[in-house]
């Protein structure tokens, strides 16, 4: 990566950027496969063009609109996040694309909207992993809609300037850099506006060891796992976790008044 | 075949090493089991371990450790099917190996946490799947101490070999590590398990399978 040679935005951290090498071959992207190459390896087999969003549940604008006509809606930005994986790793990543907060004001939520589910593409002929039974496919993800409608959180279509790779989530996917990364739902088809909680992937696989929240959280540990540290892909030592990945200033006031070690 | 397996005599005395056919076994599996290792550390120093070389590391070692394990296991069934005398001579050296990889595993994961006694004691006392893996490694101490030919002479060979059944439980519990290490994909730690279950199997069940009259007890220098 090159630094982007543009100033430092509100919402940029200014550590170092992970190399793209590492960005784009070390990957948890299980519709392609359970190894961290595998994404990078099959890559090839998605086509994320043409591609379509359906946009429904509860807004005023239900529809289904094209990736670029989409995107085409709001300019593009660049945010420097950091990205913590429920793992115990993290990157620096040079994201581009719009706050998801805009597409939701576009779209217009009705008075029943409190949270905002996200369905992924389910094609095995596209994704070789969804072949297997892993995980119970489509991927799903959600977010409250105060979480959503938050400034940090982000609907990616590019990577460090350049049109997303397939294996970080083409053409569309979330980044909401407070939460583990699981929550960073990949490809895209579907966001619904509901009234209920969405039953969210992970939450369903492991309930005991992912919750629907997911923010990065030192004090509560992984059953089988410390949370308290992780390892910046590259370095070879191991860095404090911070509570909400950094993000406290930010973020923490929408979690006031709630028990983080449940609502984990 | 080099020696009859069972009858109601007791096997002649073996041969020097030196002299024997398949002398070049014993070095051969040693060479080939440390090579894995002069791999690692070749990738290691290389950069080729990928993103994130300790993670990657870790799994390798544990792997190979659960490996060897399951392959020096594999000897006594083999020779009880097949009745060759030669993977008997090799159980040592591959459980030794998987002891050295078991180490090597265990020094990772403490470089990993800087060598932080707290961090370790934590894991091992808070997370199951960590307690397993440790009580493994311990449980192979003993073994890997007691490995010298002349071992089973001081303790006594029915001492000697109850001490050494303690390998099941060590393996049964890097089999319970693995499975509990993996975050969804169980498919690879069910499959260890699968092949550990079949070679007990087949270690219980093939000398009571076999015909014809058995000695009373094991002929000496195969132990069980």
């Amino acid at each position: 990566f090159v630094r982007p040679a543009r100033p430092l935005g509100p919402y940029d951290t200014k550590e170092a950027v992970t190399p793209w090498e590492q960005a784009t071959t070390y990957n948890n992207f299980y519709e392609f496969g359970t190894d961290k190459g595998d994404p990078a390896r099959m890559a090839a087999s998605l086509k994320p063009r043409p591609w379509t969003v359906k946009i429904d549940g509860e807004v005023k604008k239900p529809q289904t609109v094209d990736i670029d006509t989409l995107q085409g809606w709001f300019p593009l930005e660049d945010r420097i996040y950091r990205m913590r994986c429920v793992e115990g790793w993290s990157m620096v990543m040079p994201w581009l694309g719009f706050p998801l907060a805009s597409l939701i004001r576009r779209i217009e939520p009705t008075s029943k909207a409190k949270y905002v589910q996200f369905t992924a593409l389910y094609d095995p002929k596209q994704f070789p992993g969804q072949r297997g039974n892993v995980l119970d496919w489509p991927y799903v993800e959600g977010l409250r809609l105060d979480e959503a409608l938050h400034p940090l959180t982000l609907l990616a279509v590019g990577l460090d300037g350049r049109v997303l790779p397939n294996q970080n989530g083409a053409p569309l996917r979330l980044v909401v850099p407070w939460k583990y990364g699981f929550k960073n739902i990949k490809s895209i088809v579907k966001i619904t506006l509901t009234e209920q909680q969405p039953k969210t992937t992970w939450a369903l696989a492991a309930p005991d060891e992912y919750g629907f929240y997911a923010n990065v959280n030192p004090a509560v540990p992984h059953p089988r796992w410390s949370q308290a540290t992780e390892r910046r892909i590259g370095e070879l030592g191991r860095r404090a976790t911070l509570p909400f990945n950094g993000y406290a200033d930010q973020v923490a006031g929408l979690y006031k008044g709630m028990d983080l070690r449940k609502n984990f | 075949m080099e020696r009859p397996l069972s009858g109601t005599r007791p096997a002649p005395p073996r041969p020097r090493a030196a002299g024997r056919p398949l002398g070049w076994l014993v070095p051969a599996v040693t060479v080939g089991g440390l090579l894995p290792a002069v791999i690692l550390i070749q990738d290691a120093v290389s950069g080729a371990l990928g993103a994130n070389p300790i993670q990657r590391a870790t799994l390798q070692t544990g792997l190979l450790t659960l490996a060897l394990l399951v392959l020096s296991l594999a000897c006594t069934p083999l020779r009880l099917l097949t009745r060759w005398t030669w993977p008997a001579r090799i159980r040592k050296s591959l459980g030794l190996l998987a002891f050295g990889y078991g180490v090597l595993h265990f020094l990772i994961y403490l470089f990993d946490h800087g060598f932080s006694l707290g961090v370790m004691v934590d894991d091992v006392v808070k997370r199951p799947f960590v307690t397993a893996g440790f009580t493994a490694l311990l449980l192979m101490v003993p073994l890997a101490l007691t490995s010298r030919k002349d071992s089973v002479k001081r303790l006594g060979f029915q001492r000697w070999t109850r001490l050494h059944q303690l390998v099941y439980v060590a393996v049964s519990l890097g089999v319970l590590h693995y499975y509990w290490g993996v975050k969804k994909d169980h498919t690879p730690p069910l499959i260890y398990a699968g092949i550990v279950i079949a070679l007990f199997v087949v270690r219980w069940a093939a000398p009571r399978l076999r015909s014809g009259p058995r000695p009373a007890r094991p002929a000496p220098g195969r132990p069980g």
